[in-house]
């Protein structure tokens, strides 16, 4: 029997249900899922810095609460999740406290630590780290604004370590997406860190099954052939060379084929002769995909060498505040009136002297989605105004927000959609793509029976 | 011709930069993809997006190509004010283009 690993979820925020119907139907060895977009932990971080135990993914907690029976009942089956985000110990004592409840105490929970740089971005730069920006070469110093967040993707070393150790449910901080898929497969089979061709099997079977049902039939463009309502998230089985055959559960939705396979291969790389991941450099053009059965597909051939020297660094930066807003404009001339609303929008907040300092218009159904691909149509009735504002100054966008109301009774007529209220102001991130020497980060990893977390958090 | 008839696509995002996968419908058409989708023609059709350039890969093997396009975004998926801040459109938008019969 080759190890079977499926993934629930793609991104904090993806369907609740995937992972109860998926273990409706299927016995698997390790469900992971992948909750982490570099955006996310931007995100956390900020809750993080309003509440000290907030800061993971809690999607988490509405998921394992599904899935508890069959924690209960099936001995082999283990989670594995970077639902962590910034704060993993926080996140281990919220589910622990799920598990005490529901006579789970002994659960051996482990949390897998050590990505967190943020405490360590002083000392680290005094040692003389630069941590250039990988697209400016501007060295972090020279960044003015407060950074939010700074975590190393780790590889699948504190997975193995933790799931030698006997846990059950291992929720690690930022973890690379495909190392949660290499970490299961790299402890079940005993393979070493050298062993790349394997590890390159493992990698790209949790690169096709990291986004969820997009390589079960999501993103597909025969959605009018295919029933997704039910659409079935994504198994791989992993043999002991690191290839897989990519599957569904039986009678789901959705379809897996050679071509929802190879799609997803080309979805979010670069080069792909070196597909990077802290665990191993893989190249794509050696796999072989082919169809097995139906929804089976075989991905083999995988080649792996030594991954990079450096760990990629996701750092965030404070830049400002957001806000967009919209409004229905309908009529013979909405394209052209939508114009005149913008420009009306924008002098009178010029007059104020609170223009936000980027401002971004478009008009939704006039071909503006992919700009410069189409020309406007000619026939349009009906168009969505969409005006975005961006500034340092939170005032500016705030004024933005409120001057779309009143065009409702003080613009043209032939505009609606204002009854959602007013827009809000989000604080704005960017990101500084950067890198650390490996050697300078290590991964911690504590296991403990859920009842002894919860003991640690009365402490 | 349009691109759709020979190939399905799918687009994403690595910061302010986009990449589109490019898998041919059949096994046969991936020799016109190579020929005649070229990083030139991709970086022209996507001019407005202003983007700084595009480099393609190809992938024999699984019958695709990768086009990554740098600088495509306007700022990515924190700093984009477009609507489509991750560049999820451009992988139905390239199915537009028009190839040489």
């Amino acid at each position: 029997m080759p190890l079977r690993i499926a993934n629930a979820a793609g991104f904090w925020g993806d369907d609740l249900s995937a992972a109860r119907r998926l273990l409706a139907t299927e016995q698997i060895d390790y469900l992971t899922l992948e909750y982490l977009a570099e955006l996310t932990m931007s995100i956390l971080a900020r809750q993080r810095q309003k509440n000290p135990l907030a800061g993971y993914a809690t999607d988490v907690c509405t998921v394992l609460s599904d899935i508890l029976p069959q924690l209960q009942q099936q001995s082999q089956l283990r989670l594995v999740t970077n639902a962590g985000g910034v704060n993993p110990r926080a996140c281990v004592q919220a589910i622990s406290q799920l598990l005490v409840q529901n006579q789970l105490s002994e659960l051996p929970v482990a949390c897998v630590a050590g990505d967190d740089l943020l405490p360590r971005l002083p000392e680290l730069q005094r040692q003389g780290l630069r941590f250039e920006n990988l697209d400016t070469g501007q060295p972090l110093h020279e960044l003015s604004a407060p950074i939010i967040a700074a975590n190393a993707y780790l590889g699948a070393q504190g997975i193995v370590e933790a799931l030698s150790a006997a846990a059950r449910i291992v929720i690690t901080g930022r973890v690379a997406d495909a190392s949660l898929c290499v970490g299961p497969a790299q402890h079940h089979y005993g393979w070493n860190n050298t062993d790349y061709h394997q590890l390159a099997g493992a990698s790209v079977a949790g690169h096709l099954i990291e986004c969820g049902a997009q390589v079960t039939g999501g993103l597909t463009d025969r959605w009018s052939q295919l029933d997704l309502t039910d659409v079935g998230y994504p198994i791989a089985e992993i043999d002991a060379d690191g290839s897989c055959t990519i599957t569904k559960p039986r009678s789901s939705g959705g379809e897996v084929t050679t071509a929802t396979v190879k799609q997803q291969l080309v979805y979010e790389i670069g080069d792909p002769t070196a597909y990077h991941t802290p665990d191993v450099t893989v190249d794509f053009t050696t796999l072989a995909v082919t169809s097995e059965s139906t929804d089976r597909v075989r991905v083999t051939q995988a080649t792996g060498r030594q991954p990079p020297a450096s760990y990629k660094v996701s750092l965030c930066y404070a830049a400002g505040y957001v806000a967009s807003g919209q409004l229905l404009i309908a009529g013979r001339d909405c394209q052209k009136k939508a114009g005149y609303c913008a420009e009306l929008m924008r002098r009178r907040l010029q007059r104020n002297g609170l223009l936000p300092n980027r401002w971004q218009v478009e008009l939704l159904g006039a071909n503006h989605g992919v700009p410069g691909l189409l020309p406007a149509p000619t026939d349009a009735y009906e168009v969505i105004l969409r005006i975005t504002g961006q500034d340092l100054d939170r005032q500016r966008v705030e004024a933005l927000t409120r001057e779309f109301a009143p065009l409702i009774t003080n613009g043209p007529a032939g505009i609606a959609g204002y009854a959602a209220g007013r827009a809000e102001v989000r604080p704005q991130f960017a990101y500084w793509p950067t890198t650390i020497p490996r050697e300078l980060v290590t991964p911690t990893v504590t296991v403990l029976p859920a009842a002894t977390w919860l003991h640690e958090v009365v402490r | 011709m349009k691109l759709s008839q020979l190939a399905q696509a799918r687009s994403g995002d690595k910061g302010n930069h986009a990449n589109i996968g490019i898998v041919a419908r059949q096994p046969s058409d991936y020799a016109i993809l190579v020929r005649e989708l070229t990083a030139a023609r991709v970086a022209s059709f996507f001019a407005g997006l202003g983007l700084t350039r595009v480099v393609r890969y190809e992938l024999p093997n699984i019958q695709s190509l990768n086009f990554v396009l740098y600088d495509a975004l306007a700022g990515g998926a924190s700093q984009s004010l477009r609507i489509d801040t991750q560049g999820k459109l451009l992988g139905t938008a390239i199915l537009e283009l028009e190839l040489p019969e």
